[in-house]
């Protein structure tokens, strides 16, 4: 009997404890997930109430959709740049704004401020930048540069895209730099300008090896999010012109919303997830062997 | 040498100011142009407003429908944050303290779980819930933030109970605490910075989210703040007036809070980066 009523008292404590997050991840995540995997196998359109089972069907469609793969290589275009582009810029800024400037945190709480604004306003705010406030700088200039909007251009459209990317994340990511930096030893670099080093040696064979684990994180955020832009994409430049800047996540919500080609949209999802997570822990493996032990 | 010093210093700060003005030159510009008409905004977007006009104002409030947009948003996010804080809290540590190989094992999965995009779950998530008639209802959407946010703050929230002594708990224990009473009297208390770092990476998302709620609300009522923008300008693509009120109001709330709280929020992110 005492054994039964502990049974049930344990029970009823792991309920209390993990059942409603536990119960609310596996149906808003792991079931629609596995049960993506299942739809993509048939030809359902988003109205009918029965699907066929079409096989691979979808998948060899995804791998003849050439949109699709011209939306995702240039995703990868746009990552690549803006990862990079976005990591630099917060590294400097944090290297600069911890060394004892005066009102640091001052800045950085001034660069940190595009974070506090979701996608969708910022891309409304700069899509008026760069189709008025520039435009009529260079119409009144003369700078041929900014004579027409950059949105109605493919490549500078691509461009305006990284722009905004890097001044949304630099803060964000200067803030997890600063983080790192706060934690690299104080007597070491101490050690080091006794011994006559520079600041520039300081921080190639110092600094810089040591905030490994700074670089993972933000690489690995940095990835996810520009891999998966969709509100800046929707309202900078709605893809256009022409599709030229259609990102995939872009792509694939108008497979299936737009196009009701649900079972196609939901293979190329998975095509990417796929993707994505490859190059994610591909990421994280290889940066982890460069960490060094403090 | 120190004067050399002196005047390096001074050139870091003029370039780092002048990077700052840079940075939010785009938000000074929707200030100077929401109280401007139409007419003075297109031929120059760069000059003061002739008068301080809040006609632009009047008009965004109303066309968004800003208050019930705000009341929205401020309800699914403070429902969203409360559930998800509390909730991973207690599942956190009910994992640390349990430690069997099927807690252990769930604990990988929701982990593993984070690197799932969300693109890859929301057609299906659509037609689930919209088959079970659960669409359009903003109860629906919290519980999805808690699907969502929970492994995140569960990972957080994990590294932390760790690092409580388990003797804390047994004493509670001792003297008569249920393994509930512990946890809100003890444990929860304990983990308060950890709760903060949950919630304000958590509103900073909800907040501002806007690919999920579109997909499930979608009667005009139940929209959120974001959502709202997005339809107004829509609509209203030529009042750049309006517009530019409309969109600076929709960041006043956030700016607000980031005024008072700003050392927390950077903090807060701070933290949620070392786990």
């Amino acid at each position: 009997m005492i054994s039964e009523k502990g049974l049930w008292s344990r029970l009823w404590l792991r309920l209390l404890f993990t059942g409603p997050t536990l119960f609310a991840f596996a149906t808003v995540m792991i079931v629609p997930f596995l049960y993506g995997i299942y739809l993509t196998f048939t030809n359902w359109d988003g109205i009918s109430t029965t699907s066929t089972m079409v096989g691979f069907e979808n998948y060899a469609h995804v791998w003849k959709d050439a949109v699709f793969w011209k939306s995702f290589y240039l995703t990868l275009k746009y990552v690549v740049i803006s990862v990079a582009l976005v990591n630099v810029v917060a590294f400097l800024l944090a290297y600069f704004l911890s060394s004892g400037l005066r009102g640091q945190s001052f800045f950085r709480a001034g660069f940190f401020i595009p974070n506090l604004v979701g996608g969708i306003v910022l891309g409304f705010v700069w899509q008026f930048i760069f189709s008025n406030v520039l435009v009529s700088i260079g119409q009144k200039s003369g700078i041929a540069l900014f004579g027409t909007s950059w949105l109605a251009e493919p490549d500078k459209a691509f461009f305006a895209l990284i722009i905004v990317t890097v001044w949304q994340y630099a803060g964000y990511m200067m803030v997890i730099y600063v983080a790192g930096l706060m934690n690299v030893p104080k007597d070491i670099m101490e050690a080091a300008s006794i011994d006559g080093a520079t600041a520039f040696r300081k921080l190639r064979t110092m600094i810089l090896p040591l905030m490994v684990p700074s670089f993972i994180v933000c690489v690995f955020l940095s990835l996810q999010r520009t891999f998966m832009v969709y509100d800046l994409n929707l309202t900078l430049t709605k893809g256009g012109p022409f599709k030229s800047t259609e990102m995939v996540s872009m792509h694939v919500y108008e497979k299936a919303f737009l196009s009701r080609d649900y079972g196609v949209g939901q293979a190329e999802a998975l095509v990417l997830f796929l993707l994505v997570a490859g190059i994610t822990l591909l990421q994280v493996y290889f940066s982890k062997k460069l960490e060094v032990e403090a | 040498m120190k004067r050399l010093k002196a005047s390096m210093e001074w050139s870091k700060f003029i370039v780092l100011l002048v990077g700052l003005i840079a940075f939010v030159f785009p938000f000074i510009l929707l200030i100077v142009n929401s109280f401007k008409e139409n007419k003075a905004i297109t031929a120059s977007p760069l000059s003061l407003p002739a008068s301080f006009n809040l006609a632009n104002y009047e008009s965004a409030f109303t066309k968004m429908n800003y208050v019930s947009g705000f009341t929205n948003t401020v309800i699914i996010t403070v429902l969203s944050v409360l559930l998800i804080s509390v909730l991973a809290a207690m599942t956190a540590h009910f994992f640390v303290r349990n430690q069997s190989k099927f807690n252990q094992y769930t604990f990988f999965l929701m982990v593993a779980a984070m690197i799932i995009p969300f693109q890859a779950i929301m057609i299906p998530l659509v037609k689930v819930y919209g088959n079970l008639h659960l669409l359009d209802n903003k109860w629906s959407l919290i519980y999805m933030y808690l699907g969502f946010g929970s492994p995140l703050a569960v990972f957080i929230y994990h590294g932390f109970v760790k690092s409580i002594p388990a003797e804390l708990e047994e004493a509670a224990m001792i003297d008569g605490c249920t393994r509930t009473q512990t946890f809100f009297r003890i444990v929860f208390p304990v983990l308060a910075p950890t709760s903060v770092t949950i919630a304000i990476l958590n509103v900073l998302w909800i907040w501002n989210d806007f690919l999920l709620p579109s997909l499930v609300l979608t009667s005009s009522e139940q929209r959120t703040l974001p959502l709202s923008t997005f339809y107004f300008y829509g609509t209203y693509t030529v009042d750049y007036g309006p517009l530019m009120a409309g969109l600076l109001l929709t960041i006043l709330p956030v700016l607000i809070v980031y005024l008072f709280a700003q050392k927390f929020i950077i903090q807060g992110v701070m933290q949620g980066s070392i786990k």
